[in-house]
């Protein structure tokens, strides 16, 4: 089984270190992996440490994050003979790393399976930093390679800027859908890979996120293109954020799609669950009626039986 | 005990009195350069006449190489260039991937284990007509076992199918720029950057640290440095760990070890504060022979892998500028903890982006922490132009220089990477001495060979691989390419009180010379030919004497 693996890439101060403690936080049982350049600045929250040598920090929840200093290749090539394996990795970028690199690197790694590449942004300081002499082309590069942009510390600049920033880093993108955030507390789900293999039975209209994000499942059984449903489900136009499943394959073979923003990714599902899809969305944008017209036009049969279940 | 010795001519590098014809040594130390008549005025002493038809000049000082080189001589050597290894074995330079292939299987002979893995070091298949070499080359040699070829730049390795397939990478569908494919659609076998280097250097038992050098290595380094006239060097960008550390200390100290060896640490995986505090902690260990506590930063890539930090207009073939290695506000902090510390600081730039930020967070820093005489110096620095020159040495900065580059890749930068106008402004030596920039050359070896004598040659010569003169302009006189590689070298590492010329109280390192580098003729400066050393007093004989 690959092991899913996140880049969290952006500049210094972008607040990728934050984000990582708050997915500790929250990693609810699942055995998350950090990999950070250096420990100096403490990579990991004081209490959420267990236990530090050299290479190694024990966290609580059996989590570990491990420094990669000068070889990165080599400290995933350890990470993946970990004893037990981890759920997940969360790679932390240097500062000026382009996140794009990494991830073709990770490519050429077996036993890992890219999740996705998540950019922070600082909203306080990045209309500047697109702008510097030295520094902008490495951010603009670090805003094309993302899947998903976080602005991050979107509490420290007026309400009124926000939607310009907003703006300034879609275009430069020209593909990621751009979230903003404070404190780099994003809900798990977002950023993690389930792992229990089940599809939410809640209605397609579901409550409205906490953080302003909303899930919706579309629970069905009529065989699908699943690598076409995974592309349509990473389009723009739907402006999701994340979405995950189980679904039938034309073939009949039975298949995971994962979707990260703009990144999608099918493989062999082994599981006998459910089949069905949940997708996430700012709730601003979400709309149900696209999502399921897309399943639909996936579906080999002309009448699938697509039915949001009630819970 | 005094010895004096008496030579040819002994070359002081000290302009109050450059030549003599006797030198006095006591304790490991001169005692003075003169007449015999004048020095013998000190009192017993024993007359040494083994250098009498020998030329003396201070032992060479080289401000930019690696110790690893010892290591990669238990490789096979697959270099274009003649090159002699440290037991004074002359490899000849193989001039095809034929040539190549023959050498890499006659090694292959000598291993009995089939699985056991092969190692080659130095291919530059530039000068192949940039014939690349393929896995399908390299399977020629052997199947069973894995076999990798590290290139001269250290950043490219080809490998065969053999390595591939115990990487994982023997597969279709591999998608990434430093993994070229062939028309097969699986690796050609050539894996350019370390990233990509790693998953096979694992299997073929490259070091896990390409820059680490064990006991043997420092101790065959060290008979590549009494080869080249060296008594002085650095290791530019050293991990030093604890266990490394001792290990140095433990080597440099033997009383057949022949040199002073100044290891930087590098930068990297650390932050600024622990970068620092590590360098003050270290400085507390050195010794004579091994000077610790200065660090290096890498603040851009290399301008022939397209990585350097180039200004307006770029690179000439228009490629992508190239890669910050420490985002600006890390070296920035580096430099104001580092200056408030007293450590001093080396930084490779390549590009002359990174060359104008190393300058600008340096001046901010500086007005933090105002330093008399810091000597920052900026390693490689190739494409300073004349106004950054002027403001590093406005500053107190100093420069070393990648004169040796020149020669290997002068070629490469004139037609691809920079174009003609800036490639000959390249290692400006001239321009940096004319703006009063203390000034060092280097080799960067293993990248290219330690001899400081054959860099002077590229300082003065500006020669390129093809025999064009790239720069004529940028000549320096054969003087100031020996003071480069002596009181130059010796000032960027504050050790010019103590070493560099040959004058009453500085350290007994001499360069033994069978030649007078100062009437050979500046064309001929690389023929000098080096008998040894003396380190500290002690003589050292090299193991293989240059034709």
């Amino acid at each position: 089984m690959a092991l899913p693996l996140t880049i969290i890439g952006g500049y210094l101060g972008s607040g990728k270190t934050t984000m990582v403690n708050h997915l500790l936080r929250h990693a609810d049982g699942r055995r998350l992996a950090v990999l950070v350049n250096e420990f100096g600045d403490l990579p990991i929250d004081e209490d959420l440490i267990e236990a530090q040598d050299d290479d190694i920090i024990s966290i609580s929840g059996g989590c570990v994050c491990c420094s990669y200093g000068n070889d990165l290749t080599l400290a995933l090539m350890d990470m993946a003979a970990l004893d037990p394996a981890p759920d997940h990795v969360l790679l932390e970028s240097s500062g000026v790393a382009l996140p794009g690199a990494i991830a073709a690197s990770v490519s050429l790694l077996q036993g890992y399976a890219l999740d996705g590449i998540v950019t922070l942004c600082n909203a306080e300081t990045v209309m500047e930093q697109v702008r510097d002499t030295y520094i902008a082309d490495t951010i603009q590069r670090q805003i094309e390679d993302a899947d998903l942009i976080v602005l991050n510390k979107s509490d420290l600049v007026e309400a009124g800027r926000l939607g310009g920033i907003e703006e300034h880093l879609r275009k430069a993108s020209g593909r990621a859908e751009v979230i903003a955030a404070q404190h780099g507390a994003l809900p798990p789900e977002i950023l993690l890979r389930s792992f229990d293999g089940q599809v939410p039975t809640e209605p397609a209209s579901a409550a409205p996120h906490s953080h302003g994000f909303r899930t919706l499942s579309f629970p069905f059984d009529a065989p699908v293109d699943a690598e076409a449903l995974a592309r349509g489900l990473a389009d723009p136009l739907l402006a999701l954020v994340r979405a995950k499943g189980f679904v039938e394959d034309i073939g009949g073979a039975r298949k995971v799609i994962q979707v990260v923003g703009r990144r999608w990714d099918v493989s062999p599902a082994s599981n006998e669950a459910p089949t069905g899809i949940v997708v996430i969305g700012k709730a601003v944008d979400i709309d149900e009626n696209p999502i399921r017209a897309l399943i639909v036009s996936m579906s080999s049969s002309s009448l699938p039986s697509l039915h949001p279940l009630k819970k | 005990m005094t010895t004096i010795y008496a030579a040819r001519k002994i070359i002081t590098m000290n302009p109050a009195r450059p030549t003599a014809s006797h030198v006095a040594v006591r304790d490991g130390r001169i005692l003075g350069a003169g007449t015999l008549e004048e020095l013998a005025r000190w009192g017993d002493h024993t007359l040494d006449e083994r250098f009498a038809d020998k030329v003396l000049m201070p032992g060479l000082v080289e401000g930019h190489a690696h110790t690893m080189e010892g290591v990669f001589w238990r490789y096979v050597y697959c270099g274009f260039f003649d090159r002699t290894d440290p037991d004074g074995k002359q490899w000849a330079g193989l001039r095809s991937v034929d040539a190549v292939l023959d050498r890499l299987s006659e090694a292959e002979k000598a291993l009995d284990d089939p699985e056991a893995p092969l190692k080659g070091f130095q291919l530059d298949p530039i000068y192949f007509d940039n014939r690349k070499v393929s896995r399908a080359d390299l399977d020629k040699v052997s199947s069973t076992r894995p076999i990798g070829v590290v290139h001269a730049s250290c950043h490219i390795m080809n490998v065969n199918s053999k390595a591939l397939e115990l990487a994982g990478l023997l597969r279709p569908g591999i998608n990434h720029p430093g993994v070229p494919l062939g028309e097969d659609g699986l690796p050609t076998g050539e894996l350019k950057g370390p990233d990509v280097m790693t998953p096979a250097s694992v299997h073929i038992g490259f070091d896990r640290d390409m820059l680490a050098c064990d006991e043997r290595g420092l101790r065959d380094f060290g008979k590549l440095c009494v080869q080249a006239g060296v008594t002085t060097v650095t290791d530019l960008a050293a991990r030093l760990t604890d266990e490394a550390v001792d290990m140095m200390l433990d080597v440099t100290a033997k009383e057949d070890f022949p040199a002073r060896v100044v290891p930087l640490r590098f930068f990297q995986g650390l932050t600024a504060a622990d970068l620092i505090d590590n360098a003050v902690a270290l400085r507390r260990k050195a010794t004579d022979r091994l000077r610790l506590g200065m660090v290096k930063v890498v603040a851009d890539g290399s301008i022939q892998g397209f990585s350097a930090r180039m200004r307006w207009p770029g690179y000439f073939n228009g490629a992508p500028n190239g890669l910050w290695y420490v985002p600006p506000e890390q070296l920035l902090e580096t430099y104001e903890r580092a200056l408030a510390a007293d450590v001093h600081v080396h930084t490779h730039t390549n590009g002359d982006e990174a060359t104008q930020l190393a300058i600008e967070l340096l001046e901010t820093a500086l007005r933090k922490h105002p330093s008399p005489d810091h000597r920052f110096t900026l390693q490689h620095c190739q494409l300073a132009d004349a106004a950054q020159f002027r403001r590093m040495a406005k500053l107190g900065m100093c420069v070393n220089l990648f004169a040796n580059h020149h020669f290997y890749w002068g070629d490469e930068h004139y037609n691809l990477t920079v174009g003609p106008e800036r490639a000959e402004r390249m290692n400006a030596c001239r321009t940096a001495l004319a703006n009063g920039l203390p000034m060092a050359i280097h080799s960067d070896a293993p990248i290219t060979p330690l001899a400081p004598l054959f860099t002077a040659w590229c300082a003065v010569n500006r020669l390129t691989a093809s025999g064009r003169v790239q720069g004529e302009y940028e000549k320096i006189p054969v003087e100031d390419a020996l003071h480069a590689i002596t009181l130059g070298a010796a000032y960027t590492l504050k050790l010019d009180g103590e070493i560099g010329s040959i004058e009453a109280g500085k350290r007994a390192d001499l360069a033994v010379l069978e030649d007078d580098p100062t009437e050979i003729g500046g064309e001929n400066l690389k023929d000098v030919r080096v008998w040894g050393t003396v380190q500290g007093g002690r003589v050292f004989e090299a193991t293989a004497h240059s034709a």
